[in-house]
């Protein structure tokens, strides 16, 4: 039987806010357990919660970006649980009146073809602590479980899309469209490593052409990219192969393992908690009005799909280079800052996404990592453009540049090719000197290169670069060599 | 001494007649003669008192005084102390000792009063007899001389009753469904429950988030003011706290009362109201004729849905409120537990009360699946009929003037089988939680030797309002100088 695969995403993306969404500790991660842990974060008796303005201008920024209608009048629930990790027994988040409605997400797929997803809605709430099972143990010995709250109460938006996708093409070039929307607007900073960013799939299947949706599964703990892919390929073949045994889904929470390529039920909606949400009484309604949305609109900055559009039409992109160097933000601004100081706007496409790209790929960094900034790297372009370097005589440059042997000035690249003489020569008074004086010591081969024809004659004119370049010391400009040898054997 | 006010005793300290040290001791030493028939105190910060009375002396003679520096006080146990346990009247929270001031707490600090002890109440403020606490039930010092242990209403019971036996001048209370004014009334005290958001909640351990309001209890209304003076303001700490200017509460005390316009609820008159009670509170009402307001009947068509209605908003918010108590963080934890779920189970089975699991069980199963809309959101929308109620009535009227109680203090133990019956005790006073406005219980008569309360509602933020009219009938009354033999 031929199936549709069905996919919709829930995203917890964690907002960059300096301090948390109710209380006025600080959300940096990393610190000692604990430590970032408020009476109102610890839930103890008689504390309250204060919302943190900054966190809705956040959630509204997403709003606008993703053409949504903003709530006007965004309203708390409690949802209620126990856990450990959940200090309070229930978190605060959003049913019914969220921050963010109905939006949608534009996504470019392979081969030019695009993708509308829909955003059903996208809400606010804080997030829990964690749990910590590893290398704690009583005065026994006795394994233990500890708690960290530094995380507790840190703001996420859930972001829920509708069940657009159907390919785990689609569903993860939305969720690379995502990451890179969140990061662009800076309400998030998108490592998934350390959960700033979170990924939840839903996925079912239907008999192709059918109307009517399968049972659905969510799968959970998807930290990359690369296991987001997996874990649907993953999903798809159990859920087909049961299916096709005639057999039924259960809907409930499975758990992938990245590492083993493997998933387990978590829990099934039998098992699944009553919620009892209600409207939390201890927050008001929040009212946005006009004047708030306008705070967060003034801050959004370009995003991925303007941004492309304006590479497209200002640098005289191709559609491919400008949708690669569009789509991080900071890329984009390392791209531009390229640019600017090299005027060769294809040259400099081609050095980022080249030799930059794989060297940052090669090293496991990112941008902000890389050893050099835009506008070292635009100074050697610039070079490669006004011939002063060859391409060869760059590659150098930029090997020497990225080990930080020119330092740290704009004009880096200047300093290494003065250092390592690696400045052409293309004085062509002084070329035709060198042409004249290596011809003069091969007369053989001159002979030989006259006596042939056309197609031989090109062959033959390696023979004489090679000297050329060595009696040059490298420095030569082989494109005016090749011109003057030309213009000599032909005479 | 003990038998002054709050005004008369800064008056004192002003004029240097006592020291604040003294005046400390002689509180101290009456708790600790008196207090064993009444148990009216969880805990007698002793040490932390005469240290803060001597700060207060020190004060007072840098010049730095104002009316409340040297002057005793109690705070009921529902507001964190920092350093001081702080247990709700909860097995649950017996060993917790907060390391924070609730807002109010910290105002009253500011203030330079000086806090002796932490009064008892019902377990988390669910109770209108005082008799669930953990540290055990509260006697009214009204009843006594007669051989009967009667309760002093909940559930800030421990505040009352140390006010009426003279062991605290004033104290603070909180009212969720009738806590102050009910056992204000039963214990022949004057107390008020202000707006809901005039005071802040910050460090009051919650029961019912959208009804609890921290007050004021002292034995005149002149007192209450100076109290709601230092408690009433915007916190930025609770953001259901309202942000608007608080006036002087005695500033306008004296003025007269002729033209104020007293409404009777029709509904708050009704059968289930012991006869000579109502005669008192009809006699009080007369009181306020003469003193030139005007009176007559309205009506708060949806009363009698306000008792249903509170008995599922109020367990819903205490169900989850109370989620927090989990043995894992503080507080109780339950003996060697097994795992995850034994722990839970056990603490909550353990620490909580009777009284308490039964809320959390009311409420846990009204917000359950398929329950929901029949109860929490059918209550909610009872909720805005009385309030439209009230909002008509206040077109019409400036005060309501009702019955705080159905009838006088009863004895221990006579209602704790029958928990419908104990909710009744609040018929007269929930509704106006429910809708938040501000009221007031006055001592008004006694009927069988037992106190009675006349209960005065006002407007939204008429707090100043209220207060003057209960001190205007202080000048004529003398109930609330009534002292239990």
């Amino acid at each position: 039987m031929q199936w549709d695969i069905v996919i919709g995403l829930e995203i917890h993306a964690q907002l960059a806010t300096k301090t948390k969404i109710f209380s006025g500790s600080s959300t940096a991660f990393g610190a000692e357990p604990n430590t970032q842990a408020s009476a109102v974060d610890l839930a103890m008796p008689g504390t309250l919660p204060v919302p943190n303005e900054q966190a809705f201008r956040y959630a509204v920024m997403f709003g606008l970006a993703v053409n949504a209608e903003i709530g006007r009048r965004s309203v708390f629930d409690r949802k209620n649980y126990f856990y450990p990790d959940l200090p309070k027994g229930y978190q605060t988040t959003q049913l019914d009146h969220p921050i963010v409605g109905p939006g949608f997400v534009d996504v470019d797929l392979a081969g030019g073809r695009s993708k509308r997803v829909r955003i059903h809605h996208a809400h606010l709430e804080e997030d829990a602590g964690k749990s910590l099972h590893e290398s704690l143990f009583d005065e026994r010995g006795q394994g233990m479980t500890g708690i960290d709250l530094n995380r507790a109460g840190t703001p996420l938006i859930e972001i829920v899309t509708e069940p657009d996708m159907n390919s785990a093409e689609e569903a993860v070039a939305f969720a690379k469209k995502l990451h890179s929307l969140v990061s662009s607007l800076g309400i998030c900073d998108g490592d998934m490593s350390q959960g700033s960013l979170r990924f939840d799939v839903n996925i079912s299947l239907k008999p192709k052409g059918s109307d009517t949706l399968g049972t659905r599964t969510e799968t959970k703990n998807l930290n990359s990219f690369r296991f987001m892919e997996q874990a649907i390929a993953h999903e798809v073949a159990r859920q087909m192969d049961i299916l096709e045994d005639g057999g039924r889904i259960i809907q409930e929470t499975r758990l992938y393992n990245g590492d083993r390529d493997e998933s387990r039920s978590m829990r099934s909606k039998e098992e699944a908690n009553d919620y009892r949400y209600f409207p939390c009484p201890d927050l008001l309604p929040v009212v946005i009005d006009d004047a708030f949305i306008e705070s967060a609109r003034v801050l959004l900055p370009e995003l991925p799909d303007a941004r492309k559009a304006r590479f497209k039409e200002q640098y005289s992109l191709n559609d491919y280079d400008a949708s690669l160097l569009s789509d991080d933000a900071r890329l984009s601004a390392f791209f531009e800052d390229t640019v600017s100081h090299c005027k060769d706007a294809k040259l400099a496409a081609n050095w980022v996404l080249g030799e930059f790209s794989a060297r940052l790929n090669a090293d496991n960094e990112t941008v902000a990592q890389a050893p050099i900034s835009g506008i070292q790297l635009g100074q050697l372009v610039a070079r490669i453009a006004d011939n002063t370097v060859s391409s060869s005589g760059a590659k150098k440059v930029f090997e020497a540049l990225w080990n930080g042997d020119g330092g740290s000035e704009d004009n880096a690249a200047d300093a290494i090719i003065e250092a390592q003489g690696l400045k052409q020569v293309s004085d062509t008074s002084a070329l035709e000197a060198i042409v004249d004086e290596v011809l003069a010591g091969m007369p053989e081969q001159i002979a030989q290169f006259q006596e042939a024809d056309e197609k031989k004659r090109k062959k033959l004119m390696g023979g004489f670069m090679g000297p050329l370049m060595k009696a040059s010391k490298g420095q030569g400009n082989p494109r005016l060599f090749t011109e003057i040898l030309q213009r000599k054997l032909n005479a | 001494m003990h038998n002054k006010s709050v005004a008369e005793l800064s008056r004192e300290l002003e004029s240097g007649k006592i020291s604040s040290v003294e005046l400390t001791r002689e509180f101290l030493d009456r708790i600790k003669a008196e207090d064993g028939q009444y148990n009216s105190f969880i805990t007698v910060t002793e040490d932390l008192a005469m240290a803060d009375a001597k700060a207060a002396d020190e004060q007072r003679a840098a010049g730095n005084a104002n009316v409340w520096t040297g002057v005793p006080f109690a705070h009921k146990d529902i507001f964190c102390t920092n350093g001081v346990a702080t247990t709700a009247g909860s097995k649950m929270l017996a060993n917790f000792v907060p390391p924070y001031d609730a807002t109010v707490v910290a105002n009253f600090r500011a203030a330079g009063a000086v806090c002796l002890g932490k009064t008892n109440m019902d377990e988390f403020a669910m109770g209108s007899s005082t008799e669930s606490s953990f540290f055990g039930p509260v006697t009214n010092p009204w009843g006594l001389n007669k051989g009967e242990k009667r309760v002093p209403g909940g559930s800030s019971g421990g505040s009352a009753a140390a006010i009426a036996a003279r062991l605290v001048p004033a104290a603070t209370a909180t009212d969720t469904g009738g806590s102050i004014r009910q056992p204000a009334a039963l214990c022949g005290v004057t107390g008020l429950k202000p707006t809901y958001g005039r005071v802040s909640r910050y460090g009051m351990i919650a029961f019912a988030s959208s009804l609890d309001q921290g007050g004021t209890m002292a034995r005149t209304a002149e007192d209450n003011a100076l109290m709601l003076n230092v408690m009433a303001g915007f916190d930025p700490k609770d953001s259901t706290s309202a942000n608007r200017a608080v006036p002087d509460y005695t500033a306008t005390l004296n003025q007269p009362l002729k033209g104020l316009r007293v409404g009777l609820p029709r509904e708050y008159f009704s059968d289930q109201l012991n006869p000579a009670m109502e005669q008192q509170v009809r006699n009080a009402v007369k009181e306020y004729e003469k003193l030139g307001a005007t009176v007559k009947e309205v009506s708060l068509p949806h009363a009698e849905l306000a008792i249903a209605a509170y008995y599922v908003i109020a367990p819903a918010e205490a169900s989850a409120n109370l989620s927090r108590f989990d043995g894992v963080r503080y507080g109780y934890r339950c003996d060697n537990p097994q795992d995850l779920n034994d722990l839970y189970t056990r603490t909550r089975a353990e620490g909580f009360g009777n009284e308490v699991k039964r809320r959390i069980l009311v409420g846990t199963y009204a917000l359950s699946a398929g329950y929901f809309d029949a109860y929490y959101l059918k209550a909610q929308k009872v909720r805005r009929l009385i309030q439209q109620d009230f909002i008509n009535a206040f077109k019409e009227v400036d005060v309501l003037m009702s019955p705080v109680s159905p009838s006088p203090a009863f004895v221990q133990g006579e209602k704790t089988s029958d928990p419908v019956t104990m909710y009744l005790e609040d018929i007269f006073t929930i509704a106006v939680n429910l809708v938040g406005v501000p009221a007031m219980s006055v001592p008004a008569g006694f009927v069988d030797g037992l106190p009675v309360g006349l209960q005065i509602i006002g407007n939204y933020f008429e707090e100043a309002r209220l207060l003057n009219a209960a001190h205007q009938f202080q000048q004529v009354t003398g109930w609330h100088q009534k002292f239990p033999q």
